[in-house]
């Protein structure tokens, strides 16, 4: 960890504290502050089809110290969101509407020059793809140090030792003589350290993390994956993971957000949306894996393909593809709200928040007490999933 | 399986590349393969990037000559026929590819996608009735409607496209097809579609597979037996179950550690994290390749390349490549608690 030149651990270790202390009487010392609040997020891309909705209506919050998922399948909007809340989106893109709350800012209503301020200090990003990401023609160092040059106006040597302080802190070894290497001359998986090492630099409330290890094979992605736990525990960040893959999110993520088709259709903790979930796509997702299966048995398998941005139906956006589809789901599209597991897991925290998630603003729950993320779904049927 | 289909003995492939930093120029893609493949069976090919994978895929369809070692087809070495008789091995195994939009061609039609094979092998279906006959006969045995013929790639999706992908390979009605990564551009539904595609495809017709993939939860679905793949050799043989839950090898008990499982029951298990990456294959490590990021390498493995072992725990033929391979009835449960989990070892570090 950097030292006393930032104010920004110093404020933090204080959230941590006064999390630490109010988090006492659930037994747990690490803070889950609502870092992110982000509500009826949508945003529109103009094609020469006309325009289309890519995220519609979503809203979830991130917490310091744990880690988010957004999980859906690709064309889902879960990167659209994730580039809309940095704020990097492509200019045929257009934040339509919503609400970005990061620490009490709304991001969506700043101006583009007011979010280059957040853009490291406050979030940080980490993307699929280490080696366009990367520029090639500076070497890392360069590279690596150049938040510390744009927010802390440190000189290029200063910024050289702290871009060889943070190779260390990612693992990457003989930093010392790597830091003048250039982006091609890494591997796979050092090049995805060095994202992450940009990323954290500034020690940001916030990481996003879009598909970090979908490029990699599965003992680096397991590096990885370490790397970011221990990033997030050290520097109690909200991470926000998006991914496809239901796995890394019942290992890495303390609760879920299952997008389809722009639209959050199912929202609440890992293992009790995984264990009993409430949406019919959470269920087909779910049963499309092959595992506890006998060998070459028949998968469960998703008939269909999800629609196309342009052609997204009126009703709910599963409905071509639902078992349960009825005439209302033609109809009416389903808005996300509270629903209940089946009694299990503890779910006392989250039958309280669930009184305040009713009255409009769906994942807005009272400050102070922060109860567990309620769990919600978008479906007219969700409490009949099981007898699909 | 009696008499294997395919049959593949100290298969050895080099490259001759621009210098290294060592001073290398030959890259040993593969080291000394050797594999069977039985008729209708499923044989899994798992290991990471840069294993060899796709350079054995490339050689078993002849698209790469192999520097020494033997195949055998049904007895019949490929690589020594000529004419005629190459052709008419040439169909009988086929490939499919991993990214199925940069695998057709994007100015044809599905159907011509489907048909052009035939141009080749023009014995196969002489009359244009046969030939249509069968496209909608292939079009209708991987999913897809006869009025698809004349739509072009563009207007199928991922699912679709490699459905057509596979049509293409059935079109010679192969005996062995060779699936390198057919599900991994997929999303999850849409890849369990292809899967239960396949396999069906398989009970239909008899084809043997030769499945490359990353996923091993995937592997452990479709295959038979599966060997794993590191730096050219394969360390790891047998039967599917066999090897995923008694892995005799580290580097396959590593693998199954690192891959992520879907388990709600919200346990975490602890796991083996490897240290470092795959070494580069143009400068292997000396005795086994794995003992750089191996937690039980001693000095003997530096100076002597462990030979192939028979480890056969279940009545399975179980081979592994490793002068201390795990306990195989306990496979990786008890010896995990012996080695140092998550944060790896010392002896795991980089020479």
């Amino acid at each position: 960890m950097k030292t006393a030149t930032d104010p920004a651990p110093a404020k933090r270790s204080r959230a941590a504290a006064a999390a630490a202390a109010a988090g006492t009487a659930t037994g747990q010392a690490k803070a889950h502050d609502v870092v992110l609040k982000v509500r009826d997020l949508a945003v529109d891309i103009r094609t020469h089809r006309g325009t289309v909705r890519a995220v519609n209506s979503v809203a979830f919050e991130a917490r310091a110290g744990e880690t988010l998922a957004l999980l859906g399948e690709s064309g889902c909007g879960k990167s659209m969101t994730a580039k809309a809340l940095a704020g990097i989106m492509d200019p045929v893109c257009d934040l339509a509407d919503g609400e970005i709350n990061l620490n009490g800012t709304d991001l969506a209503a700043l101006t583009p020059k007011q979010r280059l301020k957040f853009a490291g200090p406050e979030l940080g990003i980490v993307f699929q793809d280490a080696l366009t990401a990367l520029n090639p023609v500076y070497t890392v160092g360069t590279q690596l140090g150049e938040a510390f040059r744009i927010h802390r106006g440190l000189s290029a040597k200063e910024a050289r030792v702290e871009a060889i302080d943070l190779m260390k802190r990612v693992g990457i070894p003989e930093p010392e003589s790597r830091v003048n290497s250039y982006p091609h001359q890494f591997s796979g998986g050092m090049r995805q350290r060095i994202l992450i090492a940009m990323a954290v630099a500034l020690n940001p409330r916030l990481l996003i993390a879009d598909e970090p290890t979908t490029a990699l094979d599965v003992t680096v992605q397991a590096q990885i994956m370490q790397l970011l736990r221990k990033l997030r525990e050290e520097g109690q960040m909200a991470v926000i993971l998006i991914t496809h893959d239901l796995a890394v999110v019942a290992e890495e993520a303390d609760s879920v957000a299952v997008m389809y088709a722009g639209n959050v259709v199912e929202s609440g903790p890992v293992f009790e949306v995984f264990a009993d979930p409430r949406h019919p796509y959470t269920k087909g997702l779910l049963e499309s894996v092959p595992v506890h299966l006998e060998r070459g048995a028949q998968l469960k398998s998703i008939a269909g393909s999800p629609p196309e941005l342009h052609d997204i139906p009126a009703g709910c956006v599963y409905q071509s593809r639902c078992p349960l589809v009825q005439e209302i789901c033609c109809a009416e599209r389903p808005a996300l709200r509270p629903v209940s597991g089946a009694g299990t897991g503890p779910v006392g925290g989250a039958v309280t928040g669930l009184g305040a998630a009713v009255t409009g603003s769906a994942l807005n729950v009272p400050s102070g007490n922060e109860p567990r993320p309620a769990r919600a779904a978008a479906c007219h049927f969700s409490e009949e999933i099981n007898n699909v | 399986m009696s008499e294997p289909l395919l049959k593949i003995d100290g298969l050895t492939k080099t490259f001759h590349v621009a210098k290294s930093a060592s001073g290398n120029t030959r890259l040993k893609a593969l080291d000394g393969i050797s594999l069977t493949v039985g008729r209708g069976e499923t044989l899994g090919l798992v290991g990471e990037s840069g294993c060899g994978k796709s350079t054995l895929a490339r050689t078993l369809m002849m698209l790469e000559t192999p520097d020494e070692g033997a195949v055998s087809f049904e007895g019949t070495n490929p690589f020594g026929l000529r004419g005629k008789e190459l052709l008419s091995w040439r169909r009988r195994v086929q490939m499919v590819f991993q990214d199925p939009f940069a695998s057709l061609n994007a100015r044809m039609n599905a159907g011509d996608i489907i048909t052009e094979p035939w141009a080749t092998h023009r014995g196969l279906y002489p009359t244009s009735r046969e030939r249509e006959a069968r496209v909608r006969e292939l079009l209708h045995m991987v999913g897809l409607r006869p009025s698809d013929a004349c739509k072009s790639p563009q207007e199928f999706s991922g699912g679709q496209r490699q459905r057509i992908g596979i049509a293409r390979a059935l079109a010679l009605n192969p005996d062995v097809i060779i699936l390198d990564e057919p599900v991994s551009a997929l999303d999850l539904s849409v890849q369990a579609q292809v899967l239960n595609l396949l396999n069906e495809l398989q009970q239909e017709l008899g084809v043997s597979y030769i499945f490359i993939s990353h996923d091993l939860t995937v592997v452990r679905h479709v295959a038979d037996r599966v060997a794993v793949m590191y730096l050219g050799r394969i360390i790891e043989t047998g039967a599917t179950e066999e090897v995923f839950d008694h892995p005799r090898h580290p580097y396959t008990a590593a693998l199954m550690s690192a891959s992520p499982k879907l388990d709600v029951s919200g346990a975490k298990q602890d796991r083996i994290v490897l240290e470092g990456e795959l070494p580069s294959p143009l400068d292997p490590p000396s005795g086994c390749r794995f003992r750089t990021r191996c937690w039980q390498a001693q000095d003997i493995c530096s100076e002597v390349a462990p030979e192939p072992q028979v480890l056969s725990a279940l009545g399975t033929r179980h081979v592994a490549e490793c002068h201390f391979p795990l306990d195989s009835i306990k496979g990786l449960k008890a010896t995990s608690a012996s080695v140092p989990i998550a944060t790896a070892p010392a002896t795991a570090s980089a020479p």
